[in-house]
């Protein structure tokens, strides 16, 4: 094994980004004067508001219950009042119910019972402590974690693999995360392996963290209970954090198209959830705060910011010092596959890792037609051949995307990334997945 | 405050974009036809620069027009693809070809190859090639032979088995008629003397088209281009190599061994003489003439190796390169369309 490369085919080298924030480590901001908290920050169906205008609430108190079987349920990062139930901007876009909470001067928290003796403790049980918790998959995917957790009995699951690669440029949360919270993380990852019982577990860190991948090598070193994990140093390259891209590396096996982990045996969890599992569990703090890399050319204070769910951009931006004379783009996330935030009003939400104030605006003023020079494809993980979609959607021929294979595209936007033509073909691809949607 | 200035933009992600553009791309062929634009001053004279001038501005001024004009759109000149096409049908020309034709070529490459189909991006076929192809074909004689300069530096050189005399050189002029290429003297060249003609061909000292004599300036361009990630080596070097392996295995001079030196001087000469570099590395490699998929593009050099030594061999042209790609460009849709990359997750039947 000492000379296997772990790696995919295709992908980019952007330029990091990274060096501004790697160092920092992670800081509380001054608690927001207000936050709020949407009802809908997962897959699945939205929570149902347990609470009314007026009520009082503390942090860790549970405001939202779950809407169905693939729902989370949502707490509050704050203790205050509620000032309002409404329509509140979304940072996904539109608007979605949301609790405005005002904060006061009790700084009361509620918590869970802690659960020490997980190791003894049944799997159902720390499940629904999980469920309970509210958490959710915090690399952005936002898939309820109790779910994913109870795989179906069909499908055997052997691996787990812990996501630390954070392959977005500018992010630097999981890696801080892996140098300070480093027992907590490797506990968590231990509770998730003994709720799924399977004979291996990785965690994938890419190479440009060598001090994270010391730090975490060391701990593993030292603890004879946590040999089962084995450290995966993956080759940098983007998107090497994308789940498919992440199974294939370290064990070789692909996911069947159109289907989930599962169906390759393997159950992914970033690392930011495995830590989130372990304050659940151990500490019953819910999942109301996190870490989130808040940097760009227009940041005058960058920094790895432990922020309450719910505290809207803007103020984040404030403690930060942007200087919006240097920023033509908020993007929340990383910079390829996040958004870009046209209402500074939206709050961070549970998956929220990085707020970028970029300066340069990368739209050309001139793009060219596509001059078929193949970037694209190269740079495609899924191997697909994304010029052939920009053509077809400009041609209105959404009928012959299914056949091309467009479901497939994992929307990364490596093919734009590369494109000399400056073709937004990621545009052009979500646009036909949605009509492609809207059809069935 | 936000003013105006300051409002803060939204699109689709990605919000970062690697640098190069079209232009960036364009301008990197045209820094690597540089070799061989100044081997083709030195081996045929001055006319070479002037040749490639009007083949250069009769093709921008071309596309300008149309696409101002007929388009009715801003002007496309400055993605710098007309002033490639330009510098490479100059290239495929010989040196006592008339300037006026020149300009025609251009016009015609430009005019109907590429603006008839919608322009950058939507040319059928190498519009340099074609261009070349119809100058063949509407006048013959003048688009022809491997005439060279009296002053230019092929007036220096000695008696050369390569297809040149040196009586040749002294009565020649610009109407001369042109001495014989050197595939078309291969055969006759005594065996002692392959290796020095070797040696001309590929420093550029024979009888030629003005770009397509010099190897070597047009490997240095051809690194150039595969250092900068403009092209990649796949297609000339399947395309060079497959011309190589048939004529290695398919001795091109009669009762000659496989398996000898001399045969692999032959297919060497194969190689280095004629158009095959320069249609192997700049006109092959044309982005949008060629397929898409890396096995795409395989096949098509394959496919240009195979019908070059076909047409030399067989058919009634000494050189086979420039109909080969333009036959293998009209396939590249047929081949995009069947040969396609592995799709994760769909590559292993379970």
């Amino acid at each position: 094994m000492l000379f296997r490369k772990y790696t995919f085919p295709g992908g980019i080298h952007p330029d990091d980004n990274k060096a501004r924030t790697a160092g920092m480590k992670t800081e509380r901001m001054p608690l927001p004067a207000s936050v709020v908290i949407p009802m809908s920050m997962h897959i699945g169906a939205p929570a149902s508001v347990l609470v009314k205008k007026g009520d009082i609430v503390a942090a860790g108190q549970v405001i939202g219950e779950a809407g169905g079987k693939i729902s989370s349920s949502i707490h509050s990062s704050i203790s205050g009042t509620v000032k309002a139930v409404g329509m509140y901007p979304h940072p996904m876009g539109g608007k979605v119910t949301a609790v405005e909470i005002e904060r006061d001067a009790r700084q009361e928290q509620v918590s869970l019972p802690p659960i020490f003796n997980w190791h003894e403790t049944a799997s159902e049980t720390l499940i629904e402590r999980i469920s309970d918790a509210g958490i959710i998959g915090k690399g952005g995917a936002s898939f309820p974690t109790a779910v994913k957790l109870s795989p179906p009995p069909a499908d055997t699951i052997d691996t787990l693999i812990i996501n630390a690669a954070e392959c977005e440029p500018y992010l630097t949360t999981d890696h801080r995360l892996m140098i300070e919270f480093t027992e907590d993380l490797l506990q968590g990852i231990a509770i998730a392996k003994r709720i799924l019982d399977v004979e291996h577990t990785y965690i994938g860190i890419e190479k440009n963290k060598l001090d994270a991948i010391r730090v975490i090598s060391q701990a593993i070193k030292r603890n004879p209970e946590l040999s089962f994990i084995t450290l995966c140093e993956l080759e940098t390259k983007y998107p090497q954090g994308g789940e498919k891209q992440l199974i294939t590396a370290i064990t070789g096996r692909e996911v069947p198209s159109g289907e989930l982990p599962l169906k390759a045996g393997a159950v992914v969890l970033n690392s930011g959830t495995a830590k989130a599992i372990y304050d659940a569990v151990v500490t019953g703090k819910p999942l109301y705060e996190r870490i989130v890399t808040v940097t760009g050319a227009g940041i005058q204070k960058p920094g790895n910011y432990i922020v309450p769910v719910g505290t809207r951009i803007q103020e984040i931006l404030d403690h930060s010092k942007a200087d919006f004379s240097k920023i033509r783009k908020i993007v929340l996330g990383g910079p390829m596959m996040g958004i870009a935030q046209p209402d500074l009003s939206a709050p961070v939400i549970k998956a929220t890792a990085g707020i970028l104030a970029l300066h340069t605006l990368p739209e050309p003023v001139k793009s060219y037609t596509c001059i078929n020079c193949g970037s694209c494809v190269q740079a495609c993980p899924m191997g697909l051949v994304p010029s052939r979609f920009a053509k077809l959607v400009e041609a209105d021929k959404f009928d012959e995307l299914p056949e091309e294979n467009i479901m497939d595209c994992i929307d990364c936007g490596c093919c734009t990334y590369s494109c000399p033509a400056k073709i937004n073909i990621v545009h052009a691809i979500k646009l036909g997945k949605d009509r492609i949607k809207k059809q069935k | 405050m936000m003013t105006d200035e300051t409002r803060i933009h939204i699109s689709s992600s990605p919000h970062i974009r690697q640098p190069r553009d079209v232009p960036a791309i364009m301008k990197d062929v045209a820094i690597a036809l540089i070799p061989a634009l100044a081997a083709s001053v030195i081996f045929f004279g001055i006319r070479s620069l002037l040749i490639t001038a009007t083949a250069v501005a009769a093709a921008v001024l071309t596309e300008h027009l149309i696409t101002v004009h007929l388009y009715k759109r801003e002007t496309s000149i400055g993605d710098y693809s007309a002033a490639v096409t330009g510098a490479l049908l100059a290239f495929n020309l010989p040196v006592s070809v008339p300037l006026w034709l020149v300009a025609l070529g251009s016009f015609f490459a430009i005019a109907v190859v590429k603006m008839a189909f919608g322009g950058l991006g939507n040319n059928f076929v190498n519009p340099a090639l074609a261009g070349r192809a119809f100058l063949l074909g509407s006048y013959p004689a003048l688009t022809t032979g491997s005439a060279f300069l009296e002053g230019g530096f092929l007036g220096k050189i000695p008696a050369s088995p390569g297809g040149l005399s040196s009586d040749a050189v002294s009565s020649a002029s610009l109407d001369a008629l042109s001495a014989a290429t050197p595939l078309e003297t291969m055969g006759t060249i005594p065996a002692g003397y392959i290796p020095e003609a070797l040696q001309n061909l590929f420093f550029g000292a024979v009888g030629g088209c003005i770009g397509e004599v010099s190897a070597i300036a047009l490997l240095l361009g051809g690194i150039y281009l595969v250092l900068r990630r403009v092209i990649s080596p796949r297609i000339p070097l399947t395309f060079i190599g497959t011309v190589f392996l048939f004529n290695y295995l398919f001795p091109p001079v009669a009762d000659i061994p496989v398996f000898s030196m001399l045969n692999l001087q032959y297919a060497t000469y194969q190689i280095l003489a004629g158009g095959l570099i320069l249609g192997a590395v700049f006109m092959a490699t044309d982005m949008v003439t060629s397929p898409i998929s890396r096995k795409g593009q395989f096949i098509f050099a394959l496919g240009c190796g195979t019908l070059t030594v076909v047409i030399r061999r067989f058919g009634g042209y000494p050189e086979g390169v420039s109909y080969s790609i333009l036959l293998m460009n009209l396939l590249v849709p047929l081949i995009d369309r069947y040969v396609k990359p592995a799709v994760y997750g769909k590559r292993v039947a379970l």
